[in-house]
């Protein structure tokens, strides 16, 4: 148990909350600017200036304690002591958007009106005299009855005063300040006599950010804008990483032969090249193309472009039943569904929310992206179709699209059937434009790379020795294979009774059972079968890619990538559904549904590529 | 006239707002957005293509994006 007193920072949505929260304590976390992406528990350690230290908790961005989201219900109980496991703050930080007061100050009468230690850190204070805004904060802190602090989170201004700050509110044990309660109209009225007040020059500067809007949400060139975007991001995605992913394929290559060649002839050596370094080297090597991935996402989230997709796509999400909030849950989990699933919180209401948890799996997240790079890599050749948009990445986009159409159709029925109900409405604030800071992008990065890289270590890692072993024992009699001796050979046998029909090799049937750990296994367990199964031959120099196009005929391969645009497979997506919807009844659903949409279009997709003559 | 009608880059005064027509979630949100009789808003942003749906109004210093139905809810004060 630790004696820290304990800090929590609150706040309206878009108040720089996080940006400011990163400043303070160091901690390792995602910042973005649409309303809702707090949604984890966030906290952290802040070094206060006379050697103790406190815990800082950063809360989800509220409007009111009225809750009307699953993530502003968290703050009211945090703030309250009523959230279970969650000690009361001691110290408030009251985080307001200096070029907003107006609105900010509504939820800080609400606040100030629990009496408890209070600091106001009046942020993003750049902004607003950009804005031609003059503020007092003197008159502020008279008109509020706590202290205030000017900070500018991303250039560290303020930082030190309100650390000050924080050390001094300090209480002593349960001290209330007793405040008068206002209601909700008498708070708006309050918020906007003390705007006045402390504002004593506004210029009429026209924003920036309007004559940007002008563009970005044009009804016309907006959304054109936004899918020449997305299209770049998955032709980067292909194009920048190639070369560094060359190399990482060669470094583990070189890295496979030299131990190959230092260690005499053994059982720890086979396992060594054929189980971790074929294995575990064959899905590092995808991590440029996922950092490229995280990178567009976390800018576009960054500067607050990400609220604007939102507005663009809730046309189209209204066609199924959804509302555009539902695409930041959904674009984030082409990154990876966990974090999706979790931003969901931000949805109102419970239907959509349903909704979006249940059609998040289906877009393509970035253990899905080494499948399909290894199967494209293989299989479609290295065209130029037009002008800077390959073959590869092509495909490579029709496969996101396919994921994102199957999503759709599928919400349409759920929302006709198993989550019916009363249409939903779309309110969200677009924040300002902001240019995003480098160092909290190369955090977002670092974090995402150290997850991934996390994953290959441990999760994969087993997964592929496992199968090794699997693969390796009983071992085969002369004349015989390895893999068809091998207890995950009899395995396979069986579930390729099944798979079979759909095109599906027995490797393929072999690959499917460890991916469910994570899909990016599946390319490793390929890779750890091949090197296997050619032990013999003199084809194990050669690249994954190149033995499976001399293996696999074309409709396999498509079969495939039809199958992992569907398939539920990865336990933690499921664990996720499980936490988040309260039971296993919606995660089973989940499963159940995505299996059969992958086994019926894998079907379709060998059928008609066999009835083609591919 | 009501609010979805405003054309872009013209501005009116609130001049009452029918939250019985609003889902309750709804209503709590935009009272906390600061919807409410009396306060300036404008136009900003009609949706994409020619369905004009959702639209992005300038209320204080915010933008939001809301729909169609949520603006035919909020009546305009007469230029």
């Amino acid at each position: 148990m630790s004696e820290n007193f304990r800090v929590a920072l609150l706040g309206n949505p878009n108040s720089g909350k996080s940006a400011l929260f990163n400043k303070l304590t160091g901690a390792r976390q995602k910042i973005a600017n649409y309303p809702g992406v707090t949604v984890e528990r966030v906290a952290g350690v802040l070094a206060l200036p006379d050697g103790t230290h406190a815990d800082v908790i950063d809360l989800p961005g509220a409007y009111a304690f009225d809750a009307s989201s699953p993530d502003e219900e968290v703050t009211r109980k945090v703030v309250h002591g009523e959230f279970p496991g969650e000690a009361e703050p001691d110290v408030l930080v009251l985080v307001l958007d200096a070029g907003n007061l107006e609105q900010h100050l509504v939820f800080a009468q609400e606040v100030l009106a629990l009496g408890k230690p209070t600091v106001v850190a009046l942020n993003m204070v750049d902004m607003a005299e950009r804005d031609g805004l003059k503020l007092d904060v003197e008159v502020l802190s008279k008109a509020l009855g706590v202290p205030v602090v000017e900070t500018v989170a991303v250039r560290r201004r303020g930082l030190d005063e309100l650390k000050a700050a924080i050390a001094a509110a300090r209480p002593a044990v349960g001290t209330l300040v007793d405040r008068p309660r206002m209601d909700a109209t008498e708070r708006r009225l309050e918020a906007r006599t003390i705007a006045k007040a402390i504002v004593y020059q506004t210029s009429k500067a026209r924003r920036i950010g309007d004559r940007l809007d002008n563009v970005l949400l044009n009804p016309w060139i907006g959304p054109l804008i936004l899918l020449v975007l997305l299209f770049v991001m998955f032709q980067a995605v292909f194009a920048w990483a190639a070369p560094l992913t060359d190399a990482l394929d060669g470094a583990a290559g070189s890295l496979g032969a030299w131990v190959e060649g230092a260690m005499p002839e053994s059982f720890l050596r086979d396992l060594l090249t054929q189980g971790i370094i074929a294995g575990v080297g064959s899905v590092v090597v995808f991590l440029p193309q996922i950092i490229i991935l995280f990178f567009f996402i976390l800018v576009m989230e960054a500067t607050g472009y990400m609220a604007r997709a939102a507005f663009l796509m809730d046309r189209l999400m209204a066609g199924v039943g959804l509302s555009g909030r539902s695409f930041i849950p959904l674009l984030s989990s082409f990154a990876c569904a966990i974090p999706g699933i979790m931003a969901t919180r931000s949805i109102a209401d419970p239907k959509d929310r349903l909704t979006t948890i249940l059609i998040a799996p289906l877009m393509t997240c970035s253990a899905r992206l080494p499948v399909y790079a290894v199967i494209i890599a293989a299989f479609i050749p290295q065209r130029t179709v037009a002008a800077g948009i390959g073959l590869q990445g092509l495909v490579l986009f029709a496969l996101y699209l396919a994921g994102i159409l199957g999503a759709l159709i599928v919400a349409l029925i759920l929302r006709g059937t198993v989550t019916k109900g009363g249409a939903t409405g779309f309110i969200m604030e677009l924040p300002r434009y902001q240019l995003p800071s480098v160092g909290d992008i190369a955090i977002g990065l670092w974090q995402r790379a150290w997850v991934f890289l996390r994953r290959a270590g441990t999760i994969i890692f087993s997964a592929t020795v496992i199968l090794w072993l699997m693969l390796s024992f009983p071992q085969a009699e002369p004349g015989e294979s390895q893999v068809d001796a091998s207890i995950a050979g009899h395995i396979a046998d069986g579930l390729n009774v099944v798979l079979e029909p759909i095109g599906f090799n027995r490797e393929i049937s072999l690959a499917l059972v460890p991916a469910m750990a994570a899909r990016e296994v599946a390319v490793a367990s390929l890779a750890t079968t091949y090197a296997i199964d050619a032990k013999d031959d003199e084809a194990e120099a050669e690249g994954l890619a190149s033995t499976l196009s001399q293996r696999w005929s074309l409709p396999t391969a498509l079969a495939f990538l039809a199958w992992f645009v569907f398939a539920p497979q990865c336990l933690s997506t499921i664990a996720v559904a499980r936490r988040e919807t309260n039971g296993w009844k919606w995660p089973t659903f989940m499963v159940g549904y995505l299996f059969a949409l992958a086994y019926v279009f894998a079907g379709i997709t060998y059928w008609s590529a066999v009835a083609l003559g591919l | 006239m009501t609010l979805e009608k405003l054309k872009p880059g013209t501005s009116a005064r609130i001049a009452r707002i029918d939250w019985d027509a609003l889902p309750p979630a709804d209503a709590k949100r935009m009272r906390a957005l600061g919807f409410e009789p009396g306060v300036e808003i404008s136009m900003a942003h009609h949706g994409v293509f020619g369905g004009r749906d959702p639209v992005a109004v300038s209320i204080g210093r915010m933008t939001i994006a809301l729909r169609k139905v949520q603006a035919a809810a909020i009546s305009l004060d007469a230029a």
